[in-house]
This record gives C-alpha cells, sequence and structure tokens, in this order.
C-alpha cells in the first residue's frame, strides 16, 4: 500500500501552494509534500509579477503588456497571459488581504533598502506606504534591529526621487528587549498586548510604542515601521497605533526571516485546508518509482521510506536557494525526479566575471513543453504525469526580472489545474 | 606566467611526502561524539528556525535556536575556555527549529549535546535544581512506584500541603494537577488478557473475517511508553484492538522510558541506560520481521531521531527505520481512509473535539494527520487549534521557575480551543494533554480511542 491521491505536489513554496490549490478547486483529490516548512517566511511578502524586462528595462509600468515580448524561453510564454491573469485571480480570492489586484499597472513600494521597487500585488499592512502616494512620510526604526536603519532608508529614498519628504528616527522598543530579539518576540508582544516597563510603570506594549513614536511626528501624514507588527494580528495593531498618532501606519517588508511572508504563508494553508488538500512537511521526498510514467515516490524519515503515489505529479521544489536544482563541479541537476536541466558544459560559461553581470546559472532550470512537463536531453517529457512550476523552471532571471513571485503563481496555477484535469 | 609553470622550489611532487615523519592531526582528540561540523556549516543564518521558537516568543533571555545549534558549537571549538551558556537550560525541547531548518542543520541534536555536556560538566550534583530535574526526568521510576499504591498515589500527588512542600523545596509547581494513575497498569491488562498468545488468536480470527491469507505477514511490537502504561491505559488497549483488529498479532516487549524526558534535561547517561534496553528487545523485534509501533509521538521521535542522533547502539539505525507512529502505519499499509470513511461512530465520542498537534508529532510530519483523516469520519468533528506548541514541553513547564511562561506559550491554544466548537480535545502527546486540560478543563482524548470507536466492533 501507499498514502494515496489524485495530484502529488512536491514542494511547499508558493508555486506547490498555489497548484496545489488549483488542483483542488479542479476538483482533484490533493496531497502536498514539502521538504521542510514553506520557504515563504523567508520572502518579502511582496508578490511581484515583472518589474523589468530580460534586457533591464523598467520599473514596468503595465507587466502584463511586457509579458508578449519576452523570449519563447520564458516560463509567462509558456502558459501566456491570460493564464497569469486567472492566476492571480485564484491568489486575490485566496488571500483576500492582499492589495493591488484593482489595477493592471505596478505599485510601487519602498523596500527596507531604500530602493523602490515595482510589484503587483501587496500586503494591507504595505498599503499605506506607496512611494506613488505624496504624503509626508516618517519611518521609524528600532534601535536594535540594524536590518532597518530608518535614516538611512530614508536619505536612499530621498536620493530615488520619491514625490514627498520621508524623514527617520530610531527608538528604543519598549520593554528593553534582548538586543537580539526575535522578529517573533516583537510580533507577540505586540499581538498579545502584553505590558511591558516604562519608568517603572506597566504600559500595554502598543501604547508604549505610540508614547515613543510621538513626539518625534512633525506633522507627517503616515509612520512607517519595519515589518514586526504583528503575526496574528496585524490589521488590529496598525490601526490601534494609527488611532494614537493620528497618522496612517505601514510597514516596510523586510528580510528573512520575514513576518509578512509568515502570515502569506498562514493564508495560504488555510486556503488549501479549506480546499481539502493534505500536507506533509518535515520529511523529503528521496526516491522515485517509474519509466515513463511516475508511479510512486518515497517520502523519508529517518530511514523510513514511506512510498506516496498519485495519479499526477507537480514538481515545484525551487531553484538554487530553494535547492529544487542543485550544482557541482561536473554539472547542474535536478535532485528529485533528476530531471534533465540544460546547461554550458564548462562551468566557466556559467556565469559573467561582474558581480552584477547577465549570469547564465540565473536562467538555470528545467525546460518544458507545452504543458508544463519537464524535457529530457532529447526533448521528449521525462514522465508523462509530471509538471513542473516556479522557480525549479529555467528560461528567467527572477531576482534581475522582478518576476520570482509571478512566475511561481502563474506556472503553479496552470501546472496544478492540468494535473488535475488529467487525472480524471 | 603562474607559480604553477615555474617552479622555484624543490619540492617534487613526484615523490609525496607521506613518509614516516608523517603524524596525522586528531582535530578533536579523545572524542567519540557526534561531528556536528557539517551541521554548523550548513546554517546559513537566515534565522528560520527561531521565528519557530516558543520560548524565544515569549522570553527575553533566551537567545533562540540559532545560537544554541551553530553558533554556540564554534565558540565551542575555537576557545578552551568557552563553558556552555546555562540559557541552554530554557530551551523546552520542543525540536521545532529542526523542521523549520531548510538547510538541514541537526539543531535538536546540537541543543541536546550542548544541554547533556551542560549538565555534567557545569552543573552542580547537589543543586535543588538538578535533584528536581532528575526526579522529573525519571518519571518512569516515580510512575513504577505509584502504580504499586495507585489510590495512595492519586491522593498523596495531589494532596495541596504536600504540594506546597514539593514547590518550595523541589521547584515543582504546584499549580498543576498530577495525571491520575490507573488502578491496572496497561502491562497487568495485556498479561490478564493473555499477552500474545491471545493477541495471535485474534490476529488470526480477524484475518479469517477480512479474508486475509492466516499466515499473512502482519507483526508489530507496541511501544507503550509509560503514560498509556501507568496513566491512560485506554490508549493502549485501543491499539492493541485496533491493530488486532486489522489483522495484526501485537507484542509488548520489555522496554523502559523512551528517554524524552532525560533529553530535555540533558541527563544522557539516564537516557542511554534506557534506551539500550528498548533499543536490545525492539532490534530482536524487527530483526524477526516486526515494526516497532508507538502511540505517543514524542516515544516515536525518540526512537526514530534522537536515539541515532545521540547514540551509538548496536542495531539503533535499524530500529530508527522500522519505527511508526501508530497511525500513520496504519495509514501506509491499510486503505485506513476508504475505511474511516464508511464508519460512523455514536456513542460518548461522537463529539466535536478540540485538537492540537504535539511539536514532536509535527518533527515526524504528522501535524495534520488526524484533522484529515478524521475529515470522512460521520458523526465527529475535529477541529485544529492551530499551529502554536502547548507550551508544557514534558517536563518544562512542570518548573517552578518556567510554569508562567508555559503558560503564556500556551495563551494562544487556550484561546483557539475556546473558540473550537466542542468541548473535547484530542492530541497524541500526554503531556501536551495535561496542558490542554490545564489551561481549558476539557477531557482529552487520543486518536487511536476515536478509531477504536469508529472500525472496531
Amino acid at each position: 500500500m501507499a498514502i494515496e491521491s489524485d495530484v502529488l505536489v512536491v514542494g511547499g513554496g508558493l508555486a506547490g501552494l498555489t497548484g496545489a490549490l488549483s488542483a483542488a478547486r479542479e476538483g482533484a483529490d490533493v496531497r502536498l509534500v514539502s521538504y521542510k516548512q514553506s520557504t515563504l517566511r523567508q520572502a518579502s511578502g511582496l508578490v511581484d509579477v515583472l518589474g523589468y524586462t530580460p534586457d533591464g528595462d523598467g520599473p514596468l509600468t503595465d507587466p502584463f503588456a511586457a509579458i508578449q515580448s519576452l523570449p519563447d524561453s520564458h516560463p509567462y510564454r509558456t502558459v501566456g497571459v491570460e493564464t497569469v491573469r486567472d492566476a492571480l485571480s485564484l491568489f486575490d480570492e485566496a488571500v483576500p488581504t492582499y492589495e493591488g489586484g484593482h489595477t493592471d499597472a505596478n505599485a510601487l513600494l519602498p523596500t527596507h533598502g531604500g530602493t523602490v521597487k515595482p510589484t503587483a500585488r501587496y500586503p494591507a499592512g504595505a498599503s499605506a506606504g506607496l512611494a506613488s502616494d505624496d504624503r509626508d512620510t516618517l519611518l521609524v526604526g528600532v534601535e536594535e534591529m540594524v536590518d532597518f536603519d530608518a535614516p538611512h532608508v530614508a536619505a536612499h529614498l530621498g536620493a530615488a526621487g520619491v514625490p514627498f519628504d520621508v524623514r527617520g528616527e530610531t527608538i528604543r522598543f519598549p520593554g528593553d528587549l534582548r538586543a537580539d530579539a526575535k522578529v517573533t518576540r516583537y510580533a507577540k508582544l505586540l499581538d498579545t498586548n502584553g505590558e511591558v516597563a516604562v519608568r517603572g510603570r506597566k504600559v500595554p506594549a502598543r501604547d508604549a510604542l505610540a508614547q515613543r513614536v510621538n513626539p518625534l511626528l512633525e506633522g507627517e501624514a503616515r509612520v512607517g515601521f519595519p515589518a514586526i507588527l504583528g503575526d496574528d494580528e496585524p490589521g488590529a495593531i496598525r490601526a490601534a497605533l494609527g488611532e494614537k498618532l493620528g497618522v496612517d501606519v505601514f510597514e516596510v517588508p523586510m528580510g528573512p526571516p520575514s513576518l509578512p511572508g509568515l502570515r502569506l504563508e498562514d493564508a495560504l494553508f488555510d486556503a488549501l485546508d479549506a480546499a481539502g488538500v493534505s500536507i506533509e512537511t518535515g520529511n523529503p521526498v528521496v526516491d522515485v518509482d517509474g519509466d515513463d510514467r511516475v508511479e510512486r515516490v518515497f517520502v523519508e524519515k529517518n530511514g523510513a521510506r514511506i512510498p506516496n503515489s498519485a495519479d499526477q505529479y507537480v514538481l515545484a521544489t525551487g531553484g538554487f536557494v530553494g535547492k529544487g536544482i542543485e550544482s557541482d563541479r561536473e554539472g547542474v541537476s535536478e535532485p528529485v525526479f533528476d530531471c534533465h536541466v540544460p546547461h554550458a558544459e564548462d562551468r566557466y560559461d556559467w556565469f559573467e566575471t561582474e558581480l552584477f553581470g547577465d549570469h547564465a546559472f540565473a536562467r538555470y532550470g528545467v525546460a518544458t513543453d507545452d504543458d508544463l512537463r519537464p524535457l529530457d536531453a532529447s526533448e521528449r517529457p521525462e514522465f508523462d504525469n509530471l509538471r513542473a512550476a516556479g522557480s525549479v523552471l529555467g528560461g528567467y532571471d527572477f531576482a534581475a526580472e522582478k518576476s520570482g513571485s509571478g512566475v511561481s503563481i502563474a506556472t503553479g496555477y496552470a501546472a496544478g489545474q492540468r494535473a488535475a484535469q488529467e487525472a480524471r | 606566467m603562474s607559480d604553477a609553470e615555474s617552479p622555484d622550489t624543490d619540492f617534487d611532487p613526484v615523490a609525496p611526502n607521506t613518509g614516516e615523519d608523517f603524524e596525522p592531526v586528531d582535530v578533536f582528540p579523545d572524542s567519540d561524539d557526534f561531528d556536528l561540523r557539517p551541521g554548523a556549516d550548513s546554517c546559513y543564518k537566515c534565522a528560520t528556525c527561531d521565528t519557530n521558537c516558543p520560548v524565544a516568543a515569549v522570553d527575553d533571555d533566551f537567545p533562540g535556536p540559532k545560537f544554541q545549534g551553530p553558533e554556540q558549537w564554534r565558540l565551542k571549538q575555537t576557545d578552551d575556555d568557552y563553558t556552555v551558556d546555562d540559557s541552554v537550560m530554557d530551551c523546552s525541547n520542543c525540536m521545532r527549529c529542526d523542521n523549520a531548518c531548510p538547510s538541514g542543520v541537526p539543531l535538536s541534536q546540537m541543543h541536546n549535546t550542548a544541554r547533556g555536556e551542560y549538565v555534567s560538566e557545569q552543573m552542580d550534583k547537589l543543586s535543588v535544581e538538578y535533584v528536581r530535574n532528575r526526579i522529573l526526568a525519571n518519571y518512569r521510576t516515580s510512575a513504577f512506584f505509584a502504580s504499586k499504591v495507585p489510590r495512595l498515589a492519586n491522593f498523596a500527588m495531589n494532596f495541596g500541603p504536600a504540594r506546597w512542600v514539593m514547590e518550595k523545596t523541589l521547584g515543582v509547581t504546584s499549580e498543576r494537577d498530577f495525571p491520575e494513575f490507573a488502578r491496572q497498569t496497561f502491562r497487568e491488562w495485556w498479561a490478564e488478557r493473555g499477552g500474545q498468545a491471545t493477541s495471535r488468536e485474534n490476529a488470526k480470527a480477524a484475518r479469517n473475517r477480512r479474508g486475509l491469507p492466516e499466515d499473512a505477514d502482519k507483526k508489530v511490537a507496541y511501544f507503550h511508553g509509560c503514560y498509556s502504561n501507568y496513566n491512560t491505559t485506554e490508549v493502549g488497549k485501543a491499539m492493541v484492538r485496533l491493530y488486532e483488529a486489522f489483522g495484526y498479532e501485537v507484542v509488548a516487549p520489555e522496554q523502559k522510558c523512551s528517554g524524552t524526558p532525560m533529553f530535555a534535561n540533558g541527563m544522557l547517561d539516564d537516557a542511554r541506560r534506557h534506551a539500550e534496553v528498548n533499543v536490545s528487545s525492539m532490534s530482536d523485534l524487527v530483526e524477526r520481521g516486526y515494526d516497532a509501533i508507538a502511540s505517543c509521538t514524542s516515544c516515536s521521535m525518540a526512537l526514530r531521531q534522537e536515539y541515532p542522533e545521540l547514540f551509538d547502539i548496536d542495531g539503533i539505525e535499524k530500529v530508527a527505520a522500522n519505527t511508526f507512529e501508530a497511525v500513520e502505519y496504519l495509514r501506509i499499509h491499510e486503505d485506513l481512509r476508504e475505511e474511516v470513511r464508511e464508519a460512523e461512530v455514536d456513542g460518548d465520542l461522537a463529539e466535536e473535539f478540540a485538537y492540537h498537534a504535539p511539536c514532536h508529532s509535527r518533527n515526524q510530519g504528522l501535524d495534520r494527520q488526524a484533522v484529515e483523516l478524521f475529515r470522512d469520519l460521520d458523526g465527529v468533528g475535529v477541529e485544529d487549534v492551530g499551529d502554536s506548541c502547548s507550551g508544557i514541553s514534558g517536563t518544562y513547564g512542570w518548573k517552578e521557575e518556567k510554569y508562567e511562561k508555559s503558560m503564556q506559550i500556551g495563551e494562544e491554544m487556550f484561546e483557539h480551543m475556546e473558540d473550537a466548537d466542542g468541548e473535547t480535545g484530542m492530541t497524541e502527546c500526554p503531556t501536551c494533554a495535561m496542558q490542554m486540560e490545564h489551561g481549558s478543563g476539557y477531557e482529552i482524548r487520543h486518536p487511536l480511542e476515536l478509531l477504536e470507536a469508529a472500525l472496531v466492533e
């Protein structure tokens, strides 16, 4: 026997979660297995579709209009622009706390590095911070959080030419937390509105934070904090701070570990749960049975091999960072299904000498047919019933284009939907 | 031109210098510890583990798993005078960091070894804390004596003045109620019922009913653990009846504590003594084709992961690879989903359950098993009360100085239990069950009990 389903999705990032959700919405019995927790908690929580062309032109105003001009090998061209739109509709419905779906145009969001990033969807908590909004802005950093130096970020944004005045101030977070307190510590304190000691008095954390910021305001209409404002109750915390300060409050997305990423992960897992998907995280897929078709895969737990079988499979294990694509001195490979990964034979051709050069490795990943099935070296499908989605795909450079989340959502959606249709 | 093309030394690569003068350098002299170097090197500081740590989220003094694991390990290698930071004793050993790490760093193994070193080399063996921890860690010993006089023990252990004295002298919180001891232990019941011979007969009868060959190779060795033996014996009985109904012959081999509370308190010598007995008896059976089954997720966790990570005992790898959680095993080998779909529950278990996934089930990838399996079961509802830790973490929440933190961690779970439809709880872990009951007043059941009610007539 084996643990059975119609569709088995391997990988728990944005592509895997979207794939599982779209397959389940098509009526399939879906199971998702992920080696470890979702990598979404390392993501900013912003959902980019396309910020720049592969030639570096941008920021783009309309990502959908630019898709037609992408090279044929790009995953967006494989699935087509209408699928990208349908996939985003599924995302918008599954994650109602996100904004940006009212327009095709990219929004411009300030980052914790002080740059301005074109993105298609963003959490509600970031919406008062849009760089296209001309209201003056105060950024508030926390002394212990060296990832967000507010005066520095403000200076950068000013230099980037944002249409408003922006200042940065640094405070000590009330309660004298340890110098390397985790983002979850700040979030928990604000979620529960726990009491902190301020000059010998016990004050609820949200009040204490507002009291620290209040005297720093110089008539700004909005205040931005690093993204630490709660895990479970971010909306309530922003509203409470906004009321006490008389301004709009927003969060600036941060690097890993990221609360907006964590909240997005929670929202998507809730949507999967509601759609009846089975989920297992914590153990890797280590082996595959089958020749033309994948018959079953083995999930390993400390030496025990647990067979999982399905009619259709989706590979969504990520790229180099997510370890869905691996490389060594000999070559580049896809470790789970051992799919072919096209790459230059001489490893000195994988990269350019300039750090920010147009590296070939950034576009390495599996190549697919129109049905998203990975192709072997002779361009035939590796398996009839295996489709790939997300960063395991080749043909695009998500970091340079700012297209990572969009490609994951669009190809995950398409792979999941087709797998479910085929499984009938 | 490179140096390689214009050698200006008399080094001759044709004659390698591996002569008698060569003395290999032992980097870690006299150490029979596991080499944690590859794990430490795999950490790229993403801090995802820290976002999973329930203690770091409530305790300002706790530096988190990234420090306790790879960072502290590195400090130990580079500084001979470095002593293990005493904050390692504030880690509750929930092991959530293991499941979090995208790089496969063996965080809990690092915590366990550091804690073991701290306790054996730095902790005062005459201190109240050491004595208290040793007593808590050796729950099996206390339970063994208590089970001889269960009525007296049940009275004495919750007798107010005695508990006040225990808190003041030993630091065992008086806020909690001690679990009740069963009048008859699981093993006494098992022996009275006829042991393995009876199980074999029952399994045969079930195979006949199911149209399976009478000699089908279906046999499991049950690791009941201390709690099912001394306290919640109904869980052990449910396991036996359920497995027999599927045609499995059950044996209940000689066993000691899994070691879970000992790992958490850094008592690695105690844990090893118990592990040697467990591995020896399980190993014999595994060699004869039995699989090891546990109903407590911390017990299965210990056999599967902590044993091979911490001890070098003959047969340990094979036992680990053949150990399963009780419901998981049936999901793999039987069409459990279909049987549950066709079943119905009435009577006193036809309830809405507020289910909490123990951290140690999470680490085995089993945190969603119960909710997903019982989705299709008529007559009951099982609602997940969220992914927070219950906060008790075995002996952690029993310590007077940790009690408040334990309740703070559990707060989210208590709230979700309150919001859930039912007023009965469900979990696989005996100490999570204590915490759930303590915070909500609900009665707590085990998924095996519900499966028995659904599938065994």
